[in-house]
């Protein structure tokens, strides 16, 4: 049984994000870079299934720059077997994204994918959503718990409210919410060992699908800045202040 | 130009959320529509139809349509696009899931989270956890957008539109429901709440946030919230995190306690009209967005704040 993970490659979680001041984007220059967090569970949980026999080949896939090259050399440090870079220089919305996934998954043909719900950059949570809806494949979104046997993945979903459970057969589409796992840090041999795992790269264009953006961006811009607060000494002070000065109690 | 609204029901009654995305439909314009999908949804229906300015009220229930499966709403929603310029569904746990298959199925991009409705076809919505305003145009025939509520204001009741029904679907597929395991509360919903109290890693175990939190909440009549370091420690249910990738609130008043402050916990809570932050760390970056910071420990300023109270 194959897993595909999909990983992107976005600016690191701990980083604040900076606008540039010509508002056409946010400024990644020099910024860190890492693998989406969302896309680390979902290797995590890809290798996981590995180890307890579930499934036997772990396959990171990536559409991105050169540099994302270093993102998939990660998975395979985490226990990916082997890494897919679709290059490209273009910044794709979740549309395009999930019709190269799809392109990507005609050809490997895998019996499950687990990706991130969630892109820290764009914030979009549509990607995994958008694939199962143009493969055809049953959706399991925000998962917070997945247990596959035979031929069938139970999957525990974050939901309003609490919880859902759901069942589908395979082949399923999973994204990962943020308490499906905690995922490894790659230890110093196993990075040495993905160095030597295989990466193809391939043109995005060898595909053949319509990435071209659908969505003009007008700009981006900062958010409006709250006005600096106060320290109050007491708790009487708080209550006083929120009722005499904010009138919201 | 007519646009449909994906209603939001909560325990199978009308959900605010609702309300807000009516009025994110009138500042595109056109028609609108509200579609009810769920099991035995009458009643929800019947209350969408009352809410002002709404043309007509479509009605889908089946079993799969109850559970929220995505695969059943967007078999609903995909026919019915022929007659509509634009889809809203509130940007919900549930809208997320299902909205962006409606965008793959019609070949379109998907818009999530609009925070503001420039014109027709332009949208503002936040990235990078709300550390910038993204102003995207769309020249696409069908618009699918998911809706942050808190952004909008809840249009008015007054209205009196038919409700019909519409086909339920052809169901969710090879999806099935297995169970749920849905938290009870009598307090207010956490996203429509006025006062929301959130505490943070700082409470160190359930017991304590149950013992601090939740009085307080109670008390002021206020929603609980969470951390993430909360919720993954297990001191708070999943459903109660605040943030990037939980809920995002906007309350009259926000009141952080233990809580750091992390961007991605800020993404969520920072459009709150007061905030207020208890937290021992004078220098903890929650104090940069607060209105009224204590730097205090919970332990002591927490019981005082109740007795301040009355
Ligand atoms: C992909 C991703 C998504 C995320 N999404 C979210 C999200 O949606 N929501 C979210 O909240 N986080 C999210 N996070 C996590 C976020 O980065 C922080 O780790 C988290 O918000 C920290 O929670 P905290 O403030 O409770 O804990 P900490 O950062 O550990 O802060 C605890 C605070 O309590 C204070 N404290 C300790 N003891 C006391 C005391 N006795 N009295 C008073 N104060 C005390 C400390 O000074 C400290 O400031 C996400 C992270 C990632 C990577
Ligand atoms: N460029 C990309 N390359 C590979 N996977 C991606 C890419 N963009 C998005 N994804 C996947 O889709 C998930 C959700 O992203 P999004 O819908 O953009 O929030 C991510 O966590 C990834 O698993």
């Amino acid at each position: 049984m194959k897993v595909l993970v999909p990983v992107k490659r976005v600016i690191d979680y701990n980083v604040k994000p900076r606008v540039k001041s010509d508002e056409t984007g946010v400024d990644l220059a020099n910024v860190k870079m890492s693998m989406n967090p969302f896309c680390e569970i979902a290797v995590e949980e890809a290798v996981r299934l590995k180890e307890k026999g579930v499934v036997t080949e772990v396959v990171a896939v990536s559409i991105g720059p050169a540099q994302a090259q270093e993102t998939l050399r990660t998975a395979l440090a985490m226990g990916a077997d082997r890494a897919i870079l679709v290059q490209t220089d273009a910044d794709l919305e979740p549309l395009a994204v999930a019709k190269v996934l799809k392109a990507v998954i005609d050809e490997e043909s895998p019996n499950l994918v687990v990706m991130g719900k969630q892109a820290i950059d764009g914030d979009n949570n549509a990607t995994g959503q958008m694939l199962s809806a143009l493969l055809g494949w049953p959706q399991a979104a925000f998962a917070s718990k997945l247990e596959i046997s035979g031929d069938k993945a139970t999957t525990t979903r974050e939901v309003d409210g609490g919880l859902q459970t759901i069942e589908a057969p395979l082949p399923v589409i999973i994204t990962a919410d943020l308490r499906l796992n905690e995922p490894r840090y790659a230890s110093l041999p196993n990075i040495m060992k993905a160095k030597k795992k295989p990466l193809d790269t391939k043109d995005i264009a060898s595909y053949g699908v319509d990435t071209a953006p659908r969505l003009k961006v007008i700009k981006v811009a900062e958010p409006p800045k709250r006005g600096g607060g106060i320290k109050v000494e007491t708790a009487a002070d708080l209550v006083a202040k929120l009722k005499n000065e904010a009138g919201v109690l | 130009m007519a646009v449909l609204v994906i209603a939001d029901l909560n325990a199978g009654a009308l959900s605010d959320n609702t309300h807000k995305t009516v009025s994110a439909a009138k500042a595109i314009g056109g028609d609108i529509d509200i579609l009810v999908v769920g099991k035995d949804a009458k009643s929800a229906a019947d209350a969408a139809a009352k809410i002002e300015g709404v043309r007509k009220v479509l009605l889908a229930q089946s079993d799969d349509l109850g559970h929220g499966l995505a695969e059943a709403i967007e078999a609903v929603v995909v026919p019915l696009m022929s007659g509509y310029d634009a889809v809203l569904t509130p940007a919900t746990s549930q809208g997320k899931n299902f909205s962006p298959r409606i965008a793959a199925k019609l070949d379109v991009s998907h818009i999530s989270d609009v925070v503001e409705v420039v014109d027709a076809s332009t949208f503002v919505r936040p990235i990078y956890a709300g550390n910038a305003l993204e102003t995207v145009q769309s020249s696409e025939a069908k618009k699918v957008i998911t809706v942050r509520p808190t952004a909008f204001k809840a249009a008015g009741e007054g209205g009196s539109a038919s409700v019909e029904d519409v086909d339920a679907g052809a169901g969710a597929g090879a999806t099935k429901f297995v169970g749920e395991e849905i938290v009870k509360s009598e307090r207010p919903e956490l996203t429509g709440a006025k006062i929301v109290v959130s505490g943070g890693r700082a409470m160190g175990s359930a017991e304590e946030f149950q013992k601090v939190i939740e009085p307080l909440a109670d008390k002021l009549g206020a929603a609980v919230g969470a951390s993430r370091a909360a919720v993954d420690a297990g001191y708070a249910p999943n459903d109660y995190q605040v943030g990037q990738t939980g809920k995002v609130v906007a309350p009259e008043l926000y009141i952080a306690i233990g809580i750091s402050g992390a961007i991605q916990h800020l993404a969520g809570m920072k459009d709150s009209k007061i905030i207020v932050a208890i937290n021992k760390d004078g220098d903890a970056p929650i104090f940069q967005v607060a209105d009224y910071g204590l730097v205090a420990d919970y332990k002591t300023a927490v019981p005082e704040l109740m007795s301040a109270l009355g």
